[in-house]
């Protein structure tokens, strides 16, 4: 509760050991709050939860199997990033042996001895995953994971995470970028004001979702001639991006393929696809 | 709690730290051993505040500890704002969530972080032991001030006993920096706060009201350096009350600070 307000309620989910997790939801939709509550950083006001078999009200039986970064790298900006790392495993009980591989595993070997305020926005988000990588966890939390990182940093987070599930590891991470998610994500769960409104395999989520018709013609404005044919047809269409989007099952496009021969359109374009999960995720979401 | 402290101590010994501070503990050391010394004829006085402490007493078994003990309460400061900076600095850097993640014993975290921080202001004592003696031996033949009684057995227990008594005030004044560094979690104001209520504010109150000295947390501390007598105060505090005050002083900011340590939750 942050005063009246409940940050989280009615969350009830679980994330299957071995997957990744994908936590989405619009900001301030509770998934931070949601995060220090698993890490015991703040006490939930009721509710129960459990990580790896243990109560979240003992942190400390779980936490020394979990690796986590939260609200973004935090570290002592004078130490360089492999004495911060030293620091984390001498706190944690690890080796300190472990630390300048884990800086080579996530592209700082070089820059292992340089001061971390002089590391860029996407070396201080890699040494954080370094971090939380420190106790070979059997749970990895991140937040926001990407940030700041190029499109290569990217791809090297995706492929390290789904090397870290595929060993085992359970990975669950929030992130804005959908298409990442999608990308990685086997499981997801959603969060819509401080409320789970989807928990479940990404694949049902998606093809539970009514499919998508794309269709542009030859020239700009027959798309008013075939968004008047699929909304006469009794399908809610909407022209987006230079292209009509019909929502209705996929055979469909053959009928409207008819309907435009039949009204002197050629099709350039017609597509039966599903919604991806940014779409479906505005959908579920009420945002835009 | 041994696991913090040594990692503490990976913080604390960096360069600019370690080596930062223990040259000003060097520095004001020597300089406060060298003017008892150096300005031991001048009318405006040798010691703090204009205080003139003569010959006779410098060539007691209590001489060559003199300079040390009129340091002490300075050594306090600087523990004040190193131990305040260090505690503070875990919010502000945002550094705090990782220690607890890695460690949720949140008073393991607190007493850990004490311990390395105690390490360090022992180191800073016992240097400014060797450099307040040392600078009084060598600058004490030319003050024509006899060095014979501070190392008999009365010497030896005067250098012990103003150690022990330099050790409690540190870390009396440092644990007050600790707990201000954990109630505003802000370095410059942990600091700020703090030195302004020991340098000027305490000063302020004493001067307008003299008794308010047997009350006030950094006189109390000042007087268990000093050995029962405050820097520059008109009459003395007496050490079994200082030590009291200063105690009680130190114990209810301790519990109120570990309280909120272990309840608050760690939002940002």
């Amino acid at each position: 509760m942050y005063g009246e307000r409940a940050a989280l309620s009615h969350a009830t989910f679980e994330v299957p050991l071995g997957t990744v997790c994908g936590f989405v939801g619009p900001n301030g939709s509770g998934k931070t709050t949601t995060m220090r509550m698993l890490l015991g950083l703040i006490t939930p006001s009721g509710g129960t939860g459990e990580i790896l078999g243990h109560s979240i009200k003992h942190p400390e039986k779980y936490l020394p199997r979990v690796g986590a970064m939260i609200e973004g790298p935090a570290f002592y900006p004078a130490l360089s990033g492999r004495e911060n790392l030293n620091y984390l495993a001498t706190l944690g009980g690890f080796s300190t042996d472990h630390t300048q591989g884990l800086l080579e595993q996530v592209g700082l070997g070089d820059r292992a001895k340089s001061k971390y305020k002089t590391y860029s926005l996407g070396m201080k988000q890699r040494l954080g995953i370094a971090a939380a990588l420190l106790p070979n966890p059997q749970l990895l939390m991140l937040d926001e994971p990407t940030n700041g990182l190029d499109p290569e940093g990217i791809q090297e987070v995706r492929d390290l995470l789904r090397t870290l599930a595929n060993n085992g590891t359970s990975v669950f991470v929030s992130s804005h970028l959908l298409s990442e998610l999608e990308i990685i994500s086997d499981y997801l769960v959603m969060l819509r004001k401080g409320e789970v409104v989807f928990t479940g395999k990404i694949n049902d989520l998606l093809h539970a979702q009514q499919p998508i018709i794309i269709a542009k013609g030859q020239n700009e404005s027959d798309l008013d001639t075939l968004l008047s044919i699929a909304r006469s047809a009794g399908h809610h269409a909407t022209i987006r991006d230079g292209a009509l989007h019909v929502e209705g099952p996929k055979e469909w496009a053959a009928i409207l393929n008819k309907a435009a021969f039949d009204a002197g359109i050629t099709l350039l374009q017609l597509t039966p696809q599903l919604p991806n999960l940014e779409e479906t995720f505005f959908e579920m979401t009420g945002e835009k | 709690m041994w696991r913090v402290a040594f990692a503490e101590l990976r913080k604390l010994r960096r360069p600019t730290l370690f080596l930062g501070t223990m040259g000003a503990v060097v520095f004001f050391s020597a300089l406060f051993s060298s003017l008892l010394f150096l300005l031991i004829d001048s009318p405006q006085g040798n010691s703090d505040r204009g205080r003139v402490v003569g010959r006779a007493v410098l060539g007691l078994a209590t001489g060559g500890v003199q300079g040390f003990s009129s340091v002490g309460g300075f050594l306090g400061i600087i523990a004040l704002c190193v131990f305040a900076a260090q505690t503070a600095q875990e919010y502000t850097y945002g550094t705090l969530r990782n220690l607890l993640v890695r460690q949720p014993g949140r008073l393991r975290i607190l007493l850990g972080k004490f311990v390395a921080m105690k390490l360090f202001a022992l180191v800073m004592i016992f240097l400014a032991a060797i450099v307040s003696i040392g600078a009084s031996v060598i600058l004490a033949p030319g003050a024509k001030v006899s060095t014979d009684l501070w190392f008999g057995p009365d010497g030896r227990q005067a250098i012990l006993t103003t150690f022990v008594n330099v050790i409690i005030s540190v870390i009396g004044f440092g644990t007050i920096g600790m707990v201000l560094g954990l109630l505003l979690r802000s370095p410059i104001s942990a600091i700020s706060i703090g030195v302004l209520w020991l340098l000027i504010v305490e000063n302020l109150l004493i001067a307008v009201k003299n008794s308010l000295q047997d009350w006030l947390p950094g006189a109390q501390l000042s007087a268990i350096a000093s050995g029962g007598t405050p820097r520059g105060s008109a009459q003395s505090i007496e050490y079994s009350h200082a030590l009291l005050v200063g105690g009680i002083y130190v114990a209810v900011a301790v519990t109120i600070a570990s309280f909120l340590f272990v309840r608050r939750d760690v939002a940002n």
